[in-house]
């Protein structure tokens, strides 16, 4: 009787095991088959153009030309811009929230900036379209080559239409500020007090503790967290299409229109009419997913080494 | 071991009379009292720290010893809910009093934690001269700085063993040798009181016996104020004993006397192993 129960038991372990474990491999075969599928799809377009569908800006859908260089460089460019702009913020919100904000302000101002991740991306755009690109276009691009005398340097230079990589990268920071924020707050939030205390006990001010001990000891978390952000602005596509300009050109200057790599597909697959034009676009789309696979394995590679060291 | 009696025990002093402090004290603690939030962890104690001497602070768990230590270079403030009342006065200056800086208070009195803390992203020779560096404003030269270095770690007794390993990270020693490392660090900026809060708890035999001898070498030099839960540790580093007990200060005596013959029966119950 008792065997039997025991035997029981032990085939619906296994049944449960096998059930769960089935369900946990889906999710990663689901990756490699998406990405299986994308590579196939690509595959056409890849071998036709080869290196100079990454190297090249002829992007002609009539003629059936694909250089993909400016929507590659765009998709770079507005994304560091955004980092830039993002890192200093959101590193500096989160060193207020976790070091100095007294606790009743800690959680609602928190609950805030997390917030900002919960706006939908199309009214980002809106926003863009209606507020950002009218104020950058008669304030701040008038502003930046005239009164600063900007106009003749390479970023600067070039008739202020509105749309371009400036907008772009602006209406990221803010998307991605969030993030970066609250993964470096729980970082900070981990290092552990010993090290705060040992720091304080020679005599370090609160300035002199964070910047000397705790930052430090976080170093590799807060990085994981702007790599974190970087993954988010390179595969953002509804804002930034709306306020980019869509032109397939590289320009040094911010205050040119430009293209990424997720625009380009969100504008072109409904016209995309022969095969060559779709496969160019898979081909853009392969391009992306490796580059934020690879941005996102480091991420999460850094964030996991700060929390191995705050366990040992 | 041969101490002069101070002029005072401070178990003699009343609670509301102030007591002159002994002749040769450092640190004088008066009418002390240590809170987290609503509890009083330390209540009301008076205690001189003797110059160039080792005080050894003993108590079973939760009897407020950290906590006084704690007030002695104002760390106990650091947690939030956490006050302080009374006077702890370092050469015959109170440490308390609204115009002094806590920065400052914390550059003279040094201080070692029970876990050894060093920075793991620094090397050896930076975690040694990072209190030095935070404390003074111009930077130092990188010849003064392993100067420093060299002196600290030589008067920590850890220079033999890490010479060669001053640019290594400080991770890679062992936890004694963090643990010492931790007590050059609080020796670089010259601290003319070292307070150490169970210094050994965390490790082997061999190191805690290193650390003792440390201790014992820095006496005269160095104020030393060490809380250990260890009897047999107080009574072979420390010039003077003090025992406490539910956050009273129970009775403070040169060692030798304290082990031989307290004056209070719950030192002698404690010291005899009948709690604790």
């Amino acid at each position: 009787m008792a065997s039997t129960q025991l035997h029981g038991a032990s085939v619906g372990d296994r049944i449960y095991r096998y059930t769960t474990t089935a369900f946990a491999l889906s999710i990663p075969l689901l990756l490699v088959l998406l990405a299986f599928e994308v590579a196939v799809a690509a595959w056409p377009a890849l071998k036709a153009f080869h290196l100079g569908f990454l190297t090249s800006s002829a992007w002609d859908a009539v003629n059936g030309t694909f250089g993909a260089a400016p929507a590659i460089y765009g998709t770079i460019v507005s994304s560091l811009l955004a980092l830039l702009i993002a890192t200093p913020l959101a590193i500096g919100v989160a060193i207020f929230l976790s070091e100095f904000a007294p606790s009743w302000l800690r959680q609602p101002v928190a609950f805030l900036v997390d917030l900002l991740a919960a706006i939908p991306s199309v009214v980002y755009g809106l926003w863009g379209i209606f507020v950002l690109v009218p104020f950058l276009r008669e304030q701040v691009m008038p502003f930046l080559a005239d009164r600063l005398h900007l106009g003749d340097t390479p970023l600067f230079s070039g008739p202020a239409y509105g749309p371009s990589m400036l907008a772009a990268g602006l209406i990221l920071a803010i998307m991605v500020l969030p993030y970066i924020s609250s993964v470096t707050r729980e970082v900070l939030m981990a290092v552990p007090r010993s090290q705060r205390e040992a720091a304080l006990a020679l005599g370090a001010t609160r300035w002199e503790m964070i910047w000397g001990a705790v930052l430090p000891y976080a170093s590799s978390g807060v990085m994981g967290s702007v790599i974190l952000g970087l993954g988010r602005a390179l595969g953002e596509t509804m804002a930034v299409t709306m306020v980019i300009g869509n032109r397939h050109e590289i320009s040094s200057s911010l205050f040119a229109p430009g293209y990424t790599m997720a625009s380009v597909i969100a504008n072109e697959f409904s016209e995309a009419t022969n095969d060559m034009h779709l496969s160019a676009l898979m081909a853009v789309g392969a391009v992306l997913l490796a580059i934020t696979l690879m941005v996102n394995i480091i991420a999460r590679w850094l964030v996991w080494r700060v929390e191995r060291r705050g366990q040992a | 071991m041969a101490t002069t009696e101070p002029q005072v025990l401070a178990t003699d002093v009343a609670a509301t009379a102030v007591a002159a402090p002994a002749a040769n004290a450092l640190i004088s603690v008066r009418a002390l009292d240590a809170f987290f939030g609503a509890t009083r962890a330390v209540r009301d104690v008076n205690l001189d720290f003797l110059e160039g001497q080792v005080t050894a602070i003993i108590g079973p768990s939760g009897c407020g010893k950290s906590t006084l230590l704690r007030c002695l270079n104002r760390m106990h403030e650091t947690v939030t809910t956490a006050r302080v009342e009374g006077e702890v006065r370092l050469d015959g200056k109170d440490i308390y009093e609204r115009s002094v800086n806590p920065i400052e208070v914390r550059r003279r009195i040094g201080m070692v934690f029970q876990r050894p803390t060093p920075f793991p992203t620094m090397s050896v020779r930076d975690n040694v001269t990072a209190g030095f560096r935070a404390a003074g404003r111009a930077a130092p030269s990188r010849a003064e700085q392993h100067a420093i270095a060299e002196w600290a770690l030589h008067r920590a007794a850890l220079w033999a063993e890490v010479k060669d390993r001053l640019n290594d990270s400080a991770m890679a020693l062992s936890g004694g040798q963090q643990q010492r490392l931790c007590i050059a660090r609080a020796l670089a900026t010259k601290p003319r009181v070292l307070l150490l809060d169970e210094p050994t708890a965390s490790l082997d035999p061999l190191s805690t016996q290193k650390i003792e001898e440390l201790v014992y070498e820095l006496r005269g030099d160095v104020t030393v104020v060490i809380v250990t839960h260890n009897m047999q540790q107080a009574a072979r580093v420390s010039d003077r004993t003090a025992f406490m007990l539910l956050g009273d200060l129970v009775e403070v005596a040169p060692t030798s006397r304290m082990f031989t013959s307290p004056s209070d029966e719950r030192t002698e119950a404690y010291i005899t192993g009948r709690f604790g």
